[in-house]
């Protein structure tokens, strides 16, 4: 059954003819047609399926980075737990919900226990609405780019608050931190994402994937793709708190940054948010920059093209990402972290300024159909 | 339908949130102490709380943020319209942009954006 839905997959795919197709609609028509089990059915698996990649993709994340930090270190990393310690977070896991959960006595408790929940909801939410493939999509909402902006943004609340509800003096730092650094950084993040949706002319995820039919905007949209993908990887990483940009969890300066008084499970919801926030801007990336789950294709080259549509979207959009999230992992062992003072310069002196003229550029290119270079793929 | 999938979302998030807690209070052990709860501050007795006045260069960066935050969310509309409206579609979000980025010099000049 496989075999033939992935041939017809690539036959689809290769005609153009591929409608998306995603579970909200399909729940919708089944509702439509009064079948209320299949209806259920289709909502019970699509939250099953949000929940296990939620899991899956942090566990495997927290895996693959301490791997990779060995390895570019000359170590050889977790060893022991399993072949080449691939059950390491599993154990890991294990241990931080057997941990006691100490909440400090000056704290503010009830802000304390709300704080890793609105971290963790901010990014569930945005994994549901990512195009993984033509039919695998949880929803398509036609504002998808700004319901994702709006989303993740709401991420910072639940640092914030984690940081200033602790009372501890090095969680305040790093959560004032924190604060000022993502919202600074979500406005390259923003502009870089309004060269897409200038290109594409559209807010939903599932269409600004169709529109890169013809080439991903990485490479279509001449130079200024390009500039915007550049801008858009410094903040997304920057956002996300990782290295070089980490001040507001730096390990040297303030213990633990703003998670310094989390201990146990809600220690583990900051930690594993961190990480699936890093799937998501790394989908988030592969989505409108590297064209989401369409295959990679030159020009006239028909065989070739053929062979690529072979490969189902799903592998497209997993090794897109998994391309990004290696990137972003590989920024950690090439950078130093950047002192706070040049974190700001780099954002509102150096970032912003080239993001605006980008977008204008941007603009001018979409306007008078202006294509300086030549389209190496199209 | 949209809606009820991105509310099932935020319920799935809570319950998975909410679930690990409640299985981790069943099953982690619960022995608060006067010095274990104290704040953590390698060591050292903490001297004060930490809800104290903070550096007001954090709230300038806020306000800075919020012009430009406001101005994207004006954009958003305008980049998906642009190609329906032309060059005055151009020229006014330029002059939009143009009016903000004299606020963005002014703060630059007035050194708002130099972190002390």
């Amino acid at each position: 059954m496989t075999a033939t839905s992935l041939t017809y997959f690539a036959i689809a795919a290769a005609q153009g003819a591929f409608k998306n197709v995603t579970v909200s609609e399909r729940t919708a028509q089944a509702f439509a047609d009064g079948s209320w089990i299949l209806a259920i059915v289709y909502i019970v698996v699509a939250l099953g399926g949000l929940a296990a990649l939620v899991t899956l993709s942090g566990l495997v994340l927290i895996y693959v980075e301490r791997k990779l930090a060995a390895h570019f270190q000359c170590r050889l990393g977790p060893m022991r737990v399993g072949w080449h310690g691939i059950f390491q977070t599993v154990a890991d896991a294990v241990k931080l919900l057997l941990k006691e959960d100490v909440i400090p006595e000056k704290a503010d408790k009830a802000m304390h226990l709300l704080a890793p929940f609105l971290s963790m909801m901010a990014t569930v939410m945005v994994l549901g609405v990512l195009p993984y493939s033509p039919i695998l999509q949880i929803t398509d909402i036609n504002i998808g780019v700004l319901f994702v902006t709006a989303v993740s943004g709401f991420g910072v609340m639940g640092i914030l608050l984690g940081g200033w509800s602790s009372n501890n003096k090095w969680s305040m730092v790093g959560a004032m931190r924190a604060g000022a650094q993502i919202i600074s950084y979500e406005i390259s993040a923003t502009l870089a994402l309004l060269v897409v949706v200038l290109f594409s002319g559209s807010l939903s995820l599932a269409e600004i994937v169709q529109s890169q039919d013809a080439g991903w905007w990485i490479w279509r949209a001449n130079g200024v793709g390009f500039v915007s993908f550049i801008i858009f990887v410094i903040a997304v990483t920057a956002e996300i708190n990782r290295t070089p940009f980490d001040i507001p969890e730096g390990e040297s300066e303030l213990a633990a940054g703003f998670h310094t008084e989390y201990s146990g499970l809600r220690f583990s919801f900051f930690f594993l948010a961190e990480f699936i926030n890093m799937f998501v801007v790394s989908g988030m990336t592969a989505t409108l920059f590297l064209g989401g789950w369409m295959p990679f294709h030159i020009g006239a080259w028909a065989g070739f093209n053929g062979f690529m549509d072979l490969i189902p979207p799903v592998l497209w959009f997993t090794g897109k990402t998994s391309v990004v999230i290696f990137l972003i992992m590989w920024f950690r062992w090439t950078f130093p972290r950047l002192r706070v003072d040049q974190l700001m310069y780099l954002e509102w002196k150096v970032l912003l300024p080239i993001g605006f003229v980008n977008l204008f550029a941007a603009a001018v290119v979409v306007l008078y159909n202006l294509y300086p270079f030549p389209i190496l793929v199209p | 339908m949209n809606l009820l999938f991105v509310i099932s979302f935020v319920c799935l998030a809570a319950g998975m949130v909410g679930g690990g807690l409640v299985f981790s209070f069943l099953v982690a052990p619960h022995r608060p102490g006067a010095i274990k709860n104290t704040p953590y501050e390698c060591g050292e007795q903490p001297i004060g709380q930490a809800w104290i006045q903070f550096n007001v260069g954090y709230y300038l960066f806020g306000l800075m943020f919020l012009v430009f935050d406001v101005e994207a969310a004006f954009l958003y509309p305008w980049a998906v319209a642009f190609r329906q409206m032309g060059t005055v579609g151009l020229i006014e979000a330029g002059l939009f942009i143009l009016v903000l980025l004299v606020g963005l010099a002014y703060a630059w000049k007035k050194g708002v954006l130099e972190w002390v």
